[in-house]
């Protein structure tokens, strides 16, 4: 039997903030099999960010275990998390969180660069990533001529590009209006059907109604956890007038 | 990520703030232009001052007479003459390092030509002199030995004093002056040799055969050197000791007793000239020190500003999947390449001063290659030192706070 992609095992997380100690997780146990496209939904303050950034091999668990692919990652120094993080890994955030007065190509190129990619394939590589996301024709646009809806897919080529297992997005619909919102969860639920592990964090029910998999945290606890039908997202039957 | 690529990622972010590189980059260009400026004047000054003593000729040693001893009471140099012909022979003869050693006897005159008359210096001398000062002649043959053998009355004129006499671009060779009423022959008009380093005009002046000026201008010939040795010497220090115990021996000064003559070395003044220009150096270090401490501390200030703005840039880099040290080396290379790109700036607009000085008001400059290159390896080091702290900073950020600064 093949191991889950993602294995926490009985996480808690413990912030010291200054006199006070904050409980982040208390204890937190998830399973999510390679192919999977869920979504971590729950109030802010909930702990919901902090299993990501555990999962993102950002952080790490103050006591419980997380194995990445089988692979406990507790032991690993922070050179060998950047290494996970730029090839098994890809990052969607809020913001977009793309470099400025840089143009889409050279955003999208930038964990090749620190995976060791010579230029010729960076190039090449990170302009089929453009592609994939419907931005063929947007290779040397800076951010600023680009619609938030474009920027987050700038965003998701980036983390495309060097072909994770496991996208992890971090409220990937909070900076866009709804149709956008939509078109980005479509675009999700495509590369889900590739094959490739998703994890959405988000505030929004709506949201959460695209995906396979809702895990609902409440006060460092998953509160539910129940697998269901996506809906089909279909950014057509938003009304074009919300289109910003 | 290996240092092309660094330096590229470095390159292109400075590139994203044009105006705000360019003015952090300021204090450097004008730190080490500065320097560069400076320093090429400095060389332009010495250089002439160098050129100044090399006109007077290389291991020159002048041997005054004076200093008479009488009774107690010490005269002055030159307050009696103590050199004696024998004695030029004998310097000649017995010191081995002395390659010439020439009489020069002067004395202030009127010399006249058909339509001008010019007082100046009129020397007495031997063809060598023209060999120890390495003064070769603009037009004509200067005087032969056998000239002086035979005290012809054939005058060298200087080339200022040609010129007042004839004009300017006039051939006076084959023409008659008169020096103290007696008709000499010119036979050459020696070459233009500039200013000494005290400032004086060394074209001003006549040439005769020594005998001559021993019998028409002092009158008579007498067992005293009225005038001085001029010495070209291998050695200029050796051939000072030499000469001066070879005097002392022949004038029987014994013990503690003064020299009754004086050896002048050039090339002690020489080496005192150098010393202050040694001086005027190690100012210049202090102060290019100074202005890349200044410029360094403007690198540092902005790179620590830049790190607090790109904050978030830091933490999607490492999201990615940068290491600590990419982004320690990404800060690093803009700090150097801000340093090396003003240090660079710096040495264009300091030759450019330098040159426009030249223009302007003619002052000599002189550009060390070694000192640009020095100032660009400075300035190197300097974004080393000064972007090690803002560096540092950036690569230990904690990337779960950085990617929700805003």
């Amino acid at each position: 039997m093949t191991p889950p992609l993602i294995s926490v095992q009985d996480v808690s997380k413990v912030f010291q903030m200054g006199d006070v100690e904050v409980r982040a997780l208390r204890g937190v146990s998830l399973d999510i099999e390679a192919g999977e496209f869920l979504a971590i939904r729950g109030p802010s303050g909930s702990g919901k960010s902090t299993l990501m950034n555990i999962v993102g091999c950002l952080d790490r668990p103050t006591t419980g275990r997380y194995l990445l692919d089988g692979k406990d990652v507790a032991p690993l120094d922070r050179d060998a998390l950047a290494k996970i993080r730029n090839q098994r890994l890809g990052f969607v955030f809020q913001s977009f969180n793309l470099l400025p007065r840089t143009s889409a190509l050279e955003n999208v190129e930038l964990p090749l660069l620190y995976a060791g990619v010579p230029r010729s394939e960076r190039h090449r590589r990170a302009a089929r990533a453009l592609e994939r996301v419907g931005l063929g024709d947007r290779l040397d646009h800076t951010p600023n001529r680009l619609s938030g809806g474009q920027q987050q897919r700038v965003a998701i080529a980036r983390a495309l590009v060097t072909e994770p297992k496991l996208i992890l997005a971090d409220e990937p619909t909070g900076n866009l209006d709804s149709r956008t919102s939509v078109e980005v969860m479509a675009l999700f639920q495509e590369l889900g059907s590739t094959g490739i592990t998703i994890v959405v964090v988000t505030h929004e029910p709506d949201i959460a109604t695209f995906v396979g998999r809702q895990i609902v945290v409440r006060d460092g606890h998953i509160a539910s956890d129940r697998r269901q039908t996506p809906v089909k997202a279909d950014p057509s039957t938003i009304p074009a007038e919300d289109v910003a | 990520m290996n240092d092309l690529e660094t330096l590229r990622v470095a390159i292109r972010a400075l590139l994203r703030n044009k105006l705000r590189s360019f003015l952090t980059t300021l204090g450097m260009i004008f730190g080490v232009g500065a320097v560069v400026a400076t320093v090429a004047i400095g060389e332009g000054a010495r250089a002439t001052v160098e050129r100044a003593f090399a006109s007077m000729g290389t291991n020159l040693l002048v041997v005054l007479p004076g200093s008479a001893n009488t009774g107690g009471a010490r005269g002055g140099f030159g307050s009696q003459p103590t050199l004696t012909w024998e004695d030029l022979k004998a310097i000649r003869a017995e010191v081995p390092t002395v390659r010439y050693a020439v009489p020069y006897l002067r004395s202030s005159s009127q010399v006249l030509s058909e339509e001008q008359n010019w007082t100046t210096q009129v020397a007495g001398t031997e063809p060598d002199y023209f060999e120890i000062r390495s003064w070769p002649m603009e037009l004509g043959t200067r005087f032969t030995d056998s000239d002086v053998d035979t005290g012809t009355k054939v005058v060298v004129l200087g080339a200022t004093v040609a010129e007042k006499l004839f004009g300017a671009f006039s051939n006076p060779v084959g023409q008659t002056v008169r020096i103290r009423n007696i008709p000499f022959q010119v036979v050459a008009v020696a070459g233009r040799k500039g200013q000494t380093p005290t400032g004086q005009d060394s074209d001003d002046v006549v040439f005769i055969p020594r005998t001559t000026f021993q019998a028409k201008i002092q009158g008579g010939l007498g067992k005293f050197l009225q005038g001085s040795i001029f010495i070209s010497a291998t050695n200029a220090n050796t051939a000072q000791r030499q000469v001066t115990d070879l005097l002392r021996d022949r004038h029987r000064i014994g013990g503690p007793s003064d020299d009754d003559f004086q050896i002048r070395n050039l090339a002690e003044v020489a080496s005192a000239q150098e010393e202050s220009s040694r001086t005027v150096t190690l100012f210049l270090a202090i102060v290019a020190a100074v202005s890349l401490l200044v410029g360094g501390i403007g690198i540092m200030n902005i790179m620590l500003v830049s790190v607090t703005e790109r904050t978030r840039e830091i933490g999607t880099r490492i999201a990615v999947g940068a290491r600590g040290r990419d982004i320690l080396r990404q800060f690093l290379g803009e700090a150097v390449v801000l340093a090396v790109a003003g240090g660079v700036l710096g040495i264009t607009a300091g030759i450019g001063v330098a040159r426009w000085l030249t223009a302007a008001f003619h002052w000599p400059v002189a550009f060390r290659p070694d000192v640009m290159i020095l100032a660009v390896v400075f300035s190197g080091a300097v974004g080393v030192v000064f972007g090690l702290y803002p560096a540092r900073k950036a690569s230990r950020l904690d990337p779960i706070e950085a990617l929700r600064y805003e």
